[in-house]
């Protein structure tokens, strides 16, 4: 029930037979040039209704977070950066910052560095969202991706809290609007991978940022590309959720990033949280029995 | 252990979602809490002969059910797909595990109920009533039953959650939630019953409340960081009211509960509103731990750390 293996493979431990190999996200922060067009697209392909147009005077983010009409989110951090080159030279945002150069240089705070990277649905090996969905709208694909029924939901809203991103949201609108009281995530285009094609938002990152495909690939060519960040100086590098040993048994969707995950808004240690939910039901138990002895307890020889 | 200062986030905005749950839910964890302590006490009534203890404590059960079940259908997204919560069972899901105590319960609390609604009419049902008196005594047994769960669950249901305050309190709450039914439940039967028949409610309002008490102070120091949340704002108004009120419940309930039906009826009341704030608090103090990162990624910085 609550299986925890070394290799997991959500989808066969699911049920399904001769399912294809897990497809997954790798997104990488150090590409990313925040043009929000995985959020355009996203929102394109999957029909989701506008969120609000506001500035939030958060850099050149006016999209805020990961919301029921939000499935693919760029975040955007202004770090001060310490130095320039002495030649002059603006050096790549991200190797400005940790480069042996520039340490030398003194680290007077001359500008500032981009953080960008766009945030999805981590479609975990131990998704919350799902186990504690009462109606079974929430489902484990054939690909290992978690996708919400929209035919099934019926908005109980307990998914939200327990997701440890805070990713799947109740969409509000008017009455009678599309899916309008349920609750709304990213599919990792569930329909598009039916048909073999790739999820609109990686098929319009226009530098690789996000990459799609199969999740055990994903990982090698991360862990290489982190390989050859470190060797060039980036030693700020580093992927999260790639990990089957993590709190959510690794992400189908995992990133490399280039600070800490909560600068980007991301939970530095997320742990699904029915890991602990045996633990739980014999504590409800306790009290439960706890109850029935108190309540027989008080009728033991009181006076009628 | 002093938390540090400082903390990263991203422009200050939550990281993890605050339940989009209105105040729909609190008020179904008092009534349902409020039902199932009552179906045991009506029990006990029946058992020991009892009548009018057990005339109050299964309308207790009937009403609060009943209501706390219109809460929560009312609060879904889509209420009209609330038959869907019953495609599956599945232990995984705290709601899909209450649903079916729920549903189970519900039935056998009403037929209870009913019976003794059908004895306080001024003229005899003809053929269901005589039903619902053979009836009465079995349901209310087995209402009583599932009571254990339904009155527990509640707690498991927001400890299972990324909500810090509420996830970081999952070793107390599921006692605080039985044993603050068992306080409203006791003062429910203290305020409806004559003070000759109410001891068992009594002992049940003082002891329900007593260790509700206790077990909360063992809860803050669980709850680490995130027990602020029950100090501030809202929540920290409802939790000193549920305090006074039980505190002020109790102690009036063993010095005046056994002499003075009045008495024994605002002692009743105290514990009973004592009990909704404590389930208001618990409630309000999780959303606003969902608000703040915060309670998200200090806790998580001091686990990698440790």
């Amino acid at each position: 029930m609550w299986g925890w293996s070394n290799a997991p493979d959500p989808a066969a431990d699911t049920g399904w037979t001769n399912a294809p190999a897990r497809k997954g996200f790798f997104t990488d922060g150090s590409v990313c040039i925040g043009c929000k067009a995985c959020e355009v697209a996203c929102k394109e392909w999957n029909g989701i209704p506008e969120d609000g147009l506001q500035l939030l005077g958060m850099s050149y983010d006016n999209t805020g977070g990961l919301g029921a009409s939000t499935w693919r989110h760029v975040a955007f951090i202004e770090q001060p950066r310490r130095s320039v080159g002495t030649d002059g030279l603006t050096p790549l945002p991200m190797v400005a910052a940790t480069s042996d150069q520039n340490t030398r240089d003194g680290g007077a705070e001359t500008g500032i560095r981009w953080l960008m990277s766009s945030d999805v649905c981590k479609h975990c090996t131990h998704a919350a969202c799902l186990d504690v969905c009462p109606t079974g709208a929430l489902l484990r694909t054939e690909f290992g991706t978690v996708v919400v029924q929209d035919d099934i939901c019926n908005g109980c809203g307990y998914c939200i809290p327990a997701c440890p991103f805070g990713v799947i949201d109740r969409r509000d609108g008017p009455v009678g609007a599309r899916n309008v009281g349920i609750a709304q995530k990213c599919t990792l285009c569930y329909d598009r991978l039916r048909d073999d094609m790739t999820p609109a938002c990686a098929q319009a990152c226009p530098t690789q940022s996000i990459q799609f495909g199969d999740l055990d690939e994903l990982r090698v060519r991360a862990q290489d590309r982190v390989d050859t960040l470190h060797a060039a100086g980036v030693t700020d590098a580093r992927l999260y959720l790639a990990d089957p040993n993590d709190g959510i048994g690794g992400a189908g969707a995992f990133f490399l990033l280039l600070d800490e995950p909560e600068v980007y808004g991301l939970p530095p240690d997320p742990v699904v949280t029915t890991r602990d939910l045996p633990a739980m039901w014999r504590t409800a138990a306790i009290a439960g029995a706890t109850l029935v002895a108190g309540a027989a307890a008080a009728f033991v020889r009181a006076r009628s | 252990m002093v938390p540090p200062a400082t903390f990263t986030s991203y422009y200050g905005r939550p990281i993890v979602k605050a339940s989009p749950w209105k105040s729909d839910i609190p008020a179904y964890l008092f009534l349902g809490g409020l039902a199932a302590a009552s179906s045991l006490l009506a029990a006990g009534a029946d058992l020991s002969n009892r009548p009018e203890l057990r005339r109050v404590a299964r309308i207790g059960a009937l009403a609060g059910g009943a209501a706390g079940t219109v809460a929560l259908i009312h609060d879904l997204g889509k209420p009209t797909r609330f038959l869907n919560m019953m495609r599956t069972a599945k232990p995984t899901s705290p709601m899909s595990v209450g649903t079916w105590i729920l549903t189970t319960f519900m039935p056998m609390a009403s037929l209870a109920g009913a019976a003794e609604v059908a004895a306080l009419l001024p003229f005899r049902i003809p053929i269901a009533g005589r039903l619902l008196d053979i009836g009465a005594r079995p349901a209310g047994l087995l209402a009583a039953a599932v009571a254990p769960g339904l009155a527990s669950y509640t707690g498991v249901l927001l400890t299972d959650t990324a909500t810090p305050a509420w996830h970081a309190a999952k070793r107390e709450l599921p006692l605080i939630f039985v044993a603050s039914a068992a306080a409203a439940a006791g003062g429910l039967g203290m305020a409806g019953a004559p003070v000759g028949q109410a001891t068992p409610a009594r002992r049940m309002a003082v002891g329900g409340a007593a260790l509700a008490l206790v077990m909360e102070q063992r809860m803050e120091r669980s709850m680490g960081l995130s027990a602020e949340t029950l100090h501030s704002g809202k929540a920290q108004r409802l939790f000193n009211a549920s305090r006074a009120l039980s505190i002020g419940g109790a102690v009036g309930t063993i010095v005046l509960g056994s002499r003075n039906r009045a008495a024994a009826a605002v002692c009743g009341a105290a514990l009973f509103v004592g009990s909704a704030c404590m389930r208001f608090a618990v409630f309000e103090a999780g959303q606003a731990s969902a608000r703040d990162p915060r309670y998200t990624v200090i806790p998580q910085r001091e686990g990698l750390r440790s």
